[in-house]
C-alpha cells in the first residue's frame, strides 16, 4: 500500500505543482492518475520513487516513510516505465533489461537468464536480445522498458504515460499486455495517462486530477461513469459530449435479438442484445485479481 | 609550388636535423614541441575534464563555461602569450622559461576542453539520464555508465580542439624565443630563407595532422556502436546529421 | 593610459589595418559558405567532401597557412592578401558547417509544404529556407567574426600591419601598456563587429526570439567543439 499524506510540491519559481494531496493506493491493484498535461500527475508518480521530493507531507510505502529510505536504494526496488522507454542507447536490449540486476550485484549468468525470461514475459522474441534499442520499433522498445521495470521483481511498478508515443494499434496491444501482466504478476501498478479511455480500461481505481493535482474525482471507472462528480469530470470523461451516453435507436429495426445503440450525436455506437425485449445484463469484471484470498506479506506494497 | 618541394628536401636533409652553433636542428625542436604540447595537454585535461564533467552533470556554472569559452575565442592568443611570458618570472632550475609557456598553453587549452567535456554530457538525452536514475543508478554511475559513454564523441572532440590549439600556440611561441617547430618558420621569415620557412610549416602541419588523425580514430572508436545511427534519438534530424557528418573527423579549434 | 593617448594615431592606424585585414574574410567567407553549405545540406557526397577538406585546412595552425598561402598563390610574402585568403579559409571552415546545419535544421515538412503551396525552387530558397536558417547562420557568423579578428593579430608578427604589431614591439621592449592596449583594441574591434552582426540579425531576422537564438548558439557551439 502506498499512501500520500497531505503532500505538496512547491517549485523554487513559485509553481505549486501539487497542493495538499492525500490518497491511498491499494496493493496489487492498478491505480491510474489521469488529467491533462501540467496537472501534476507525473510529479505525483515521481514522488513515489523519490525522483521528486515533496516540499511538504509524507509518502509511506507499507507504513514506512520513504523520505527515510535512501533514494537510490528505493529506486532499485521499484519498477519504472517511461514514455520514450528511456532505454540506454549504447547497451543491448538484454543489458538494458538486466541493468537493475547488475546494479543489485546479481551475478551475470543469473541476470541474463532472468532477463531472457522477462523478454518472454513481455512477449518479445529472445532473438531481439542482442539488438540495440535503436534497432527496435517503438512498441518493442516500450516492451523492453516494461521488462526492465519488472527486472528486480518489484512489488510496485510505476508507469508514466508508457504508451503515449506509440501508434494506436500498438497501444491497444500494449494495454492488453499490461492487463495480462497485472493478472499474472499481481503488482501494485501506478499508471499515469492523459487518455481517459486508457484510464478506464486499465484502472481498478481512477483518479481524475485537475491543475495542482487536485482530485476532481476518485473511484472505479463504473462509479465515475455513473456519477460524474462535477462538470469538469463530466466534460473530461466525455459524458456531456454524449460519447458515453447511449440510447436505443428507435428508427432502425432490431436485427434478430440485437438493438442498435446510438450516442447523443446520433451516430451508431454499438449493439446490445435484447432477447424478448429484455436488455442483456452483466457485471463489470475486476481488472486485477482480488487480494482478499492472499495473506499479506512483509514488503507487500 | 617549387618551394614546397624544396621544403620537403630541406626536411629530408640530415644536416638540418642536428643543432649546430649557427642553426637549430629539427630533432631538438621536434622534441621540444612534443614535450611542451604533452605536458600542457596533460595539465589541461587534468584541470578541464573534471570541471567540465561537474558542470555538465550538475548543470551548475554553465554560464561561466560559456562565457569563458567565448572570451577565450576573442582574446588573441598571441597577446596573452606576450603579456604572460613577460609577467611570469623565470624560475631557476626550470629550463627555458618553461613554466611561463606551459601556464599560457594550459590557459589557452582549457576552454575548448572544458566546453567539450560539458557539452558532451549535456548532449545526452535528458530522458536517458532520467531513466538511469529511475532504475536506481547513483549519480556516479549515471556519470560513468551513461553520460560519459554517450557524450564520448564530443568529449574527445574537445580534446582534439585543445590539442590543435596547443600545437598552434606552441608554434606561435617561437616568435617569443621558445624553441619548437615554429622556430624554423620564424627564423626562415627573418633570414629570408623561405625554403626553411616552408620546411618548418610542413613539419608543423604534419604534426597537427598526425595528432588530429590519431584522436579522430580514438573519437570514432569511443562512440558506442549504433548510437551514432541516431534512430533512438527521437530528436531533430540536424543532430543525427551532425553525428554522421562529424564521424570522419572534423574538429574546429579556436583562435589558432 | 598616457601611452595610449600619446600613440593614439598609430593605434588607430593599426586598428584600421586590422579591420581591413579581418572584415573581408568574414564577408567573403560568409558569402561563399552559403551556397556551399546549402549544397552540403542537400548532398551527402558534397557534405563529406566539403567538411573533410575544410576541416583538414582548419587543422593547420594559422602561422602555417599564413606562410604557405603566398607560396601556393605565388604572392609576395608580405602581401596582406595572404592573410585575407588564409583567414577566409578558416572562416569558411566554420561557416560551411554552420550553414550545413542551418539548412539541415529546416524541417522537411516545411520544405514540402512550401513546395505544395507552389513556391519555385528559387523562391523556396530565398523566402523559406534562407530565412528559417537565419538564426543558425547568424550564430555561425558571429563565431567566425570573433575568431577572425583574434587570428588576424598573427599577421603582425609576419610583417603585415595589424594590431598584432603592438604585441611584437611591446614584447621586444618589455612594455606592458602597449601589450594591454593591443589586447583591448582587439577585443573592442571584436565587440564592435559582434554588435554590427547582431544588429543586422535583429533587423533581418526580427522573429529570432530568445529561445531559437539560444538553441542556434548551442548548435554552433557544439559544432565548434567537434
Amino acid at each position: 500500500m502506498i499512501e500520500f499524506k497531505s503532500v505538496s510540491k512547491l517549485y523554487p519559481d513559485g509553481t505549486r505543482a501539487v497542493d495538499d494531496f492525500s490518497v491511498v493506493i491499494p496493493s496489487r491493484k492498478t491505480t491510474v492518475f489521469v488529467g491533462s498535461s501540467g496537472c501534476g500527475k507525473t510529479t505525483l508518480l515521481r514522488m513515489i520513487n523519490r525522483m521528486v521530493d515533496p516540499t511538504d507531507g509524507v509518502i509511506e510505502i507499507d507504513g514506512d516513510d520513504i523520505a527515510k529510505t535512501e533514494p537510490v536504494h528505493l529506486r532499485r526496488g521499484i519498477g519504472y516505465v517511461m514514455q520514450n522507454s528511456g532505454l540506454l542507447p549504447h547497451r543491448r536490449v538484454i543489458d538494458n533489461v538486466a541493468t537493475v540486476l547488475f546494479l543489485n550485484k546479481v551475478p551475470k549468468p543469473q541476470a541474463y537468464a532472468r532477463a531472457n525470461e522477462l523478454l518472454d514475459t513481455v512477449g518479445l522474441d529472445r532473438s531481439l536480445a542482442k539488438r540495440y534499442p535503436g534497432e527496435l520499433s517503438g512498441g518493442q522498445q516500450q516492451r523492453v522498458g516494461v521488462a526492465r521495470g519488472l527486472a528486480a521483481n518489484p512489488n510496485i511498478l510505476l508507469m508514466d504515460e508508457p504508451f503515449g508515443a506509440v501508434d494506436p494499434i500498438v497501444r491497444v496491444d500494449l494495454q492488453a499486455e499490461t492487463m495480462r501482466l497485472q493478472r499474472e504478476l499481481d503488482k501494485t501498478i501506478v499508471f499515469v495517462t492523459h487518455d481517459i479511455d486508457e484510464a478506464f480500461l486499465l484502472g481498478d481505481q481512477v483518479l481524475i486530477l485537475e491543475k495542482g493535482a487536485k482530485i476532481a474525482q476518485q473511484g472505479t471507472p463504473e462509479e465515475i461513469l455513473a456519477n460524474p462528480a462535477s462538470d469538469f469530470v463530466a466534460n473530461f470523461i466525455g459524458a456531456d459530449r454524449g460519447k458515453r451516453r447511449l440510447t436505443v435507436d428507435s428508427k432502425v429495426k432490431p436485427r434478430g435479438d440485437d438493438l442498435v445503440l446510438i450516442d447523443a450525436g446520433g451516430y451508431a455506437a454499438g449493439v446490445i442484445s435484447a432477447p424478448d425485449g429484455k436488455l442483456a445484463t452483466g457485471t463489470a469484471s475486476p481488472k486485477s485479481r482480488s487480494i482478499s484470498n492472499k495473506t499479506s506479506q512483509a514488503g507487500d506494497a | 609550388m617549387n618551394l614546397i618541394i624544396e621544403g620537403f628536401a630541406w626536411i629530408f636533409d640530415p644536416a638540418h636535423w642536428t643543432t649546430s652553433s649557427t642553426s637549430q636542428g629539427i630533432s631538438e625542436a621536434f622534441v621540444q614541441h612534443i614535450i611542451l604540447t604533452g605536458i600542457s595537454l596533460l595539465l589541461t585535461v587534468l584541470i578541464a575534464v573534471p570541471l567540465g564533467f561537474y558542470i555538465g552533470h550538475s548543470g551548475r556554472g554553465r554560464q561561466v563555461a560559456i562565457i569563458s569559452s567565448n572570451v577565450a575565442r576573442a582574446v588573441p592568443s598571441l597577446g596573452l602569450l606576450t603579456v604572460l611570458i613577460l609577467a611570469i618570472p623565470i624560475i631557476p632550475g626550470i629550463p627555458n622559461n618553461y613554466l611561463a609557456y606551459i601556464i599560457v598553453f594550459v590557459l589557452l587549452g582549457i576552454p575548448p576542453m572544458l566546453a567539450g567535456a560539458y557539452a558532451g554530457l549535456e548532449s545526452v538525452d535528458r530522458e536517458t539520464t532520467d531513466a538511469a536514475r529511475a532504475v536506481g543508478m547513483t549519480e556516479w554511475q549515471v556519470l560513468t555508465k551513461v553520460e560519459i559513454p554517450l557524450g564520448a564523441s564530443l568529449i574527445v572532440g574537445g580534446l582534439r580542439s585543445t590539442t590543435l590549439q596547443i600545437v598552434a600556440t606552441v608554434t606561435i611561441g617561437s616568435f617569443l624565443g621558445q624553441v619548437s617547430l615554429g622556430t624554423f618558420i620564424v627564423d626562415g621569415l627573418e633570414q629570408g630563407d623561405f625554403v626553411k620557412m616552408i620546411g618548418g610549416a610542413i613539419l608543423v602541419a604534419a604534426l597537427a595532422l598526425v595528432l588530429d588523425g590519431i584522436l579522430a580514430l580514438v573519437q570514432r572508436f569511443v562512440v558506442p556502436r549504433r548510437v551514432s545511427r541516431g534512430s533512438i534519438d527521437t530528436g531533430n534530424t540536424a543532430h543525427g546529421m551532425r553525428l554522421r557528418a562529424s564521424t570522419p573527423g572534423t574538429p574546429i579549434t579556436e583562435g589558432n | 593610459m598616457q601611452w595610449v593617448w600619446e600613440n593614439f594615431p598609430q593605434i588607430w592606424a593599426l586598428t584600421l589595418d586590422h579591420i581591413g585585414l579581418s572584415a573581408p574574410p568574414i564577408v567573403i567567407g560568409f558569402v561563399l559558405s552559403i551556397p556551399l553549405g546549402y549544397w552540403a545540406s542537400r548532398s551527402r557526397v558534397a557534405r563529406s567532401i566539403l567538411l573533410s577538406v575544410f576541416s583538414i585546412l582548419y587543422t593547420l595552425p594559422a602561422l602555417v597557412l599564413f606562410v604557405t598561402v603566398p607560396v601556393a598563390l605565388g604572392l609576395a610574402i608580405l602581401d596582406p592578401n595572404n592573410v585575407i585568403v588564409a583567414l577566409t579559409i578558416y572562416a569558411m571552415a566554420i561557416m560551411i558547417r554552420s550553414a550545413n546545419d542551418a539548412f539541415g535544421s529546416v524541417s522537411a515538412d516545411v520544405r514540402e509544404s512550401a513546395r505544395a503551396v507552389g513556391y519555385s525552387p528559387v523562391q523556396r530558397f530565398f523566402r523559406v529556407e534562407l530565412p528559417l536558417a537565419g538564426p543558425v547562420l547568424l550564430a555561425g557568423i558571429r563565431v567566425v567574426s570573433v575568431s577572425t579578428v583574434s587570428l588576424a593579430t598573427v599577421g603582425g608578427f609576419i610583417g603585415i600591419p595589424s594590431l598584432g604589431n603592438l604585441f611584437q614591439t611591446g614584447f621586444q621592449i618589455h612594455f606592458f601598456p602597449e601589450l594591454w592596449a593591443g589586447i583591448v583594441a582587439v577585443l573592442i574591434v571584436a565587440a564592435v563587429f559582434d554588435l554590427i552582426l547582431s544588429g543586422l540579425g535583429r533587423l533581418l531576422i526580427p522573429w529570432n526570439r530568445r529561445r531559437t537564438r539560444r538553441r542556434a548558439t548551442r548548435m554552433v557551439a557544439k559544432e565548434v567543439i567537434a
